[in-house]
């Protein structure tokens, strides 16, 4: 069946053309051009939506709302999310940043979906046009729903941490990614939301770590007991960048100078 | 960046116009307007694009191949098996009576590595091809397969290929090419220390920019066009005349720049199908490499095994070296028998050892087959050599740069392989090498040369 | 197979085609519009061969449909000269040995161009961090990336 792409006004639409067989969304085309190239014969039909709310990022109230068509780039420029511009600036070489968007980052299977990373971290609200949910609930599906944006409360520069480890310099396919909201209270910490990228099929929590976190200082000695739960729960993937061997033995590792940095 | 002029001056005249000035290649006006001209820079009306169906087991015998849903597909035009092959068995070095012949263009009974190209299917799309490929059914009988070098060689190992009745090259030499000079079990004896050491590397794939590709154009009175990346020319203009059962004046191969090769693409993987495929269909043909064929189907450099045994005094001597190389060859020979011999060449290294043995053996296991790849046959040889070189110095307490000042050849030596060293160099350059490093060695290793002691 | 009209403007020239339905950007700019600059080198989004710029921005063809580009600017290495006269960093790229076997030059000079569009004065960084979507294997980085340095310099001092 050839290939063919559909443009629908609003995202209703568009989500009802999604039911037909081998019809699949199109953001950026990062994944779904590329799973076409590379003979993914499941998909003969993109199927897009040009609203342009889709397109937009607005910042109120230290609530940001990022529409599901914004790229990359835009949220690693934009003033009001200096805070998290670095997750964004994860994703890519310039181009793919330029090209991939928020919405399709949800979709990313690991390696890739560093951005994801950081909203779960975030705690992230997805809309979608079946209603609004919580990320977590959102990855555990992954299902048909069709996203239009995802929310989140901007936290403050200091309070959010992201590294992304690659084994190319300065950008390649991740190893791993990790994603810290961490609050403290004179130097205590009071919450911690961890979210780990590779270390599953998709992005997931750190739970034990982050109830290890609670009441720490961010200090060599306090963490250890953190760094040393990081790894609990972890199912890591095996690809051509690393092993799930590799993976899981490198992760405390990396959390460790997170937390340390 | 300086010249040294100062080692052997007295033995040219100082007249170098080209070294150590800056040149502009000939080919990069093109390179940076988008103008030069790769193979696939090239359109024809009507092309067809061929499509491989491949093994997806390691080892499997092939039950049953059954087209008839993909030849119904809408766009495909032809599907190739092996019976539409003139002579399907080859081998790549046939050409220079390095055989025997053993690797077919097309599985016909059994498919012994993951990727094994079975089928060819040729539509008008690429999209109608990947769709016919999938209809493509193949029911296989899953054999036991090896997987490394020392699985292949254990007593009870299943025979990866037929063609060779045993997992290694037979060659006149026996199963092993061999290197004999001196004594090493004497030189062994005198040794002060004796280190024994097993290095392996893995298959690593040249991974060049532009994927393996070519462009066949039927040019009438059946004379075919080839427009190919290939890096070895009349390697692949003979072999296809063998499999094609072609005169070559009826093959017109038009190559010119590749987009990076390192050894990828010497070996003869889709010219002579695209070319079977545009005479049988009487249209352009197009056979492109996806890039998950590039890396998972071309040819890389061969995994090997290397085991270092070496006798060395006190006072820095290398006394004796004992080499056992071993090639992962994957399934097939392709370029594999040559480089396993290569190394046997490139042993001891370029250091003067009195007593050498060498057997470097191709090992045939159920892998991607091996191939070409910048230096293959010694690169890896090379790697064990100098951490071996590294380890012996530390063994006894000696600095690294001084150890192989004492052991480099130099101009007068006899090699093992019994060829007069000449042209050395070595000693010159690990000297400019100590100053542009900033290694110190002992002035007693300034003062050598090439010619002897000073 | 259905066909579709696209239009665009390619390095300044009106172009109007009907293309194969989900068709990608460099297969119509390659087999259509005879435009072959943009390299397909992995045709997933890893290697940046293919890049051009789209109404200012570096974007890779071989993942942008064609049919999304219609009223877009598309500027490609192909069309970067003018009467036949180089653009500095067609110039650099040449001076300074940046390109050996050529194939993943068309892509470096589009992202090497992105970056000096937005970005005049670049520092080592600026450019590393702009060429780490394009892949090279032959030439290697230090070359290409003193090219671009070098490219920058001669564009200001231009413009002085």
């Amino acid at each position: 069946m050839p290939l063919a792409l559909k443009t629908y006004p609003t995202l209703a639409e568009a989500g009802s053309a999604l039911s037909d067989a081998g019809a699949r969304y199109i953001g950026g085309g990062t994944l779904v051009v590329r799973a076409a190239n590379e003979g993914d014969v499941s998909l003969s039909t993109f199927v897009r939506s040009t609203d342009p709310e889709l397109s937009v990022i607005k910042v109120e109230g230290g609530r940001a709302t990022i529409g599901a068509s914004v790229a990359m780039s835009a949220v690693a420029r934009h003033p009001d999310l200096s805070a998290i511009a670095k997750a964004a600036r994860a994703v890519g070489g310039p181009a793919i940043r330029n090209m991939a968007t928020v919405g399709g980052n949800l979709f990313a299977a690991a390696p890739y979906g560093d951005f994801a990373v950081a909203l779960l971290a975030l705690d992230a609200t997805v809309h979608t046009t079946a209603g609004d949910l919580g990320i977590e609930e959102f990855l555990a599906g992954r299902d048909g729903r069709v996203v239009a944006g995802v929310s989140f409360a901007v936290p403050p520069a200091e309070n959010f941490r992201f590294v992304k480890v690659s084994r190319v310099k300065p950008k390649g396919v991740a190893v791993l990614s990790i994603a810290a909201v961490i609050e403290a209270d004179a130097g205590k910490v009071r919450s911690a939301r961890i979210a780990l990228g590779c270390m599953a099929d998709r992005p997931i929590r750190a739970r034990s770590a982050e109830k290890a976190l609670a009441g720490a200082t961010l200090r060599e000695e306090d963490v250890a007991p953190a760094v040393a739960a990081i790894g609990e729960g972890v199912h890591p993937i095996t690809d051509a960048i690393a092993s799930a061997w590799y993976r899981a033995e490198v992760l405390p590792v990396h959390f460790r100078r997170l937390l340390l940095e | 960046m300086k010249l040294a002029k100062s080692y052997f001056a007295d033995q040219r005249k100082d007249d170098l116009k080209e070294l150590g000035q800056g040149l502009q290649r000939a080919d990069v006006p093109g390179h940076v307007t988008g103008k030069t001209t790769y193979f696939a820079d090239r359109h024809f009306p009507g092309t067809l694009y061929l499509k491989m169906v491949r093994s997806p087991h390691h080892h499997a015998r092939i039950r049953k191949v059954d087209l008839s849903e993909a030849e119904k597909h809408p766009g495909v035009h032809r599907i190739l098996t092996h019976k539409d092959i003139p002579h399907n068995l080859y081998t790549i070095l046939i050409l220079i009576q390095v055989g025997p012949e053993d690797e077919h263009v097309l599985a016909e009974d059994k498919v012994r590595w993951k990727g094994e190209a079975i089928v060819a299917v040729l539509a008008d799309s690429e999209r109608a091809a990947n769709e016919a490929a999938a209809k493509v059914k193949i029911d296989y009988e899953v054999l036991p397969a090896v997987l490394d070098i020392e699985s292949a060689l254990a007593p009870d190992a299943p025979i990866v290929n037929e063609h060779h009745g045993q997992n290694f090259y037979m060659y006149d030499s026996g199963p092993s090419r061999k290197v004999r000079f001196g004594d090493v079990e004497k030189g062994f004896a005198e040794a002060d220390h004796i280190l024994e050491q097993t290095y392996f590397s893995s298959p690593i794939e040249q991974a060049p920019m532009e994927t393996t590709g070519c462009i066949v154009v039927p040019e009438g009175n059946d004379r075919f066009t080839c427009y190919t990346n290939t890096q070895a020319m009349f390697f692949t203009l003979d072999n296809t005349s063998i499999i094609l059962q072609m005169p070559g004046h009826k093959l017109h191969m038009v190559g010119g720049t590749v987009g990076g090769g390192f050894g990828g693409k010497v070996d003869v993987t889709v010219e002579p199908i695209a070319i079977l495929a545009a005479k049988m269909t009487g249209r352009p043909v197009s056979f492109v490499y996806s890039r998950y064929e590039e890396m998972q189907i071309s040819s890389p450099r061969a995994a090997e095994k290397i085991v270092l045994k070496d006798g060395v005094m006190k006072d820095g001597r290398i006394v004796a070296r004992q080499v056992w190389g071993y090639t992962d060859a994957g399934a097939y020979s392709r370029h594999s028998p040559y480089g396993a011999q290569k190394g046997a060449a490139h042993y001891p290294g370029p250091y003067t050892i009195p007593n050498v043995w060498v057997d470097t053996w191709c090992v045939y296991t159920n892998r991607t087959p091996s191939s070409a790849m910048r230096g293959f046959g010694v690169t890896i040889a090379d790697f064990a050599l100098e951490v071996q070189m590294d380890k012996l110095a530390r063994l006894i307490g000696m600095d690294p740069l001084e150890f192989r000042f004492i052991n480099a050849y130099r101009d007068g030596d006899m090699k093992a392989h019994r060829q007069e060293t000449t042209g050395a160099a070595l000693i010159e350059c690990m000297q400019e090498a100590s100053r542009v490093a900033n290694w110190p060695v002992a002035e007693k290793y300034l003062k050598m040369s090439s010619y002897g002691e000073a | 197979m259905a066909k579709v009209p696209v239009q665009f403007t390619l390095n300044g020239e009106e172009k109007a085609e009907f293309v194969d339905a989900g068709a990608t950007l460099i297969k119509v700019l390659r087999d259509k519009l005879g435009d072959t600059s943009p390299k397909g080198g992995c045709n997933q989004g890893t290697c940046g061969s293919c890049s051009v710029i789209i109404d200012g921005e570096l974007r890779l063809s071989c993942l942008t449909l064609a049919e999304t580009c219609n009223g877009a600017d598309i500027l490609t290495t192909g069309g970067l000269a003018r009467d036949g006269v180089l653009h500095p960093l067609q110039r650099a790229f040449m001076d300074e040995f940046a390109a050996q076997c050529g194939f993943c030059t068309p892509g470096m000079i589009m992202a090497a161009k992105a970056l000096l569009d937005s970005n005049p004065k670049p520092t080592r960084e600026d450019v590393i961090d702009a060429l780490s979507g394009n892949i090279c294997r032959c030439t290697g980085y230090e070359p290409i990336i003193r090219a671009v340095l070098t490219a920058a310099r001669s564009n200001s001092q231009n413009a002085a």
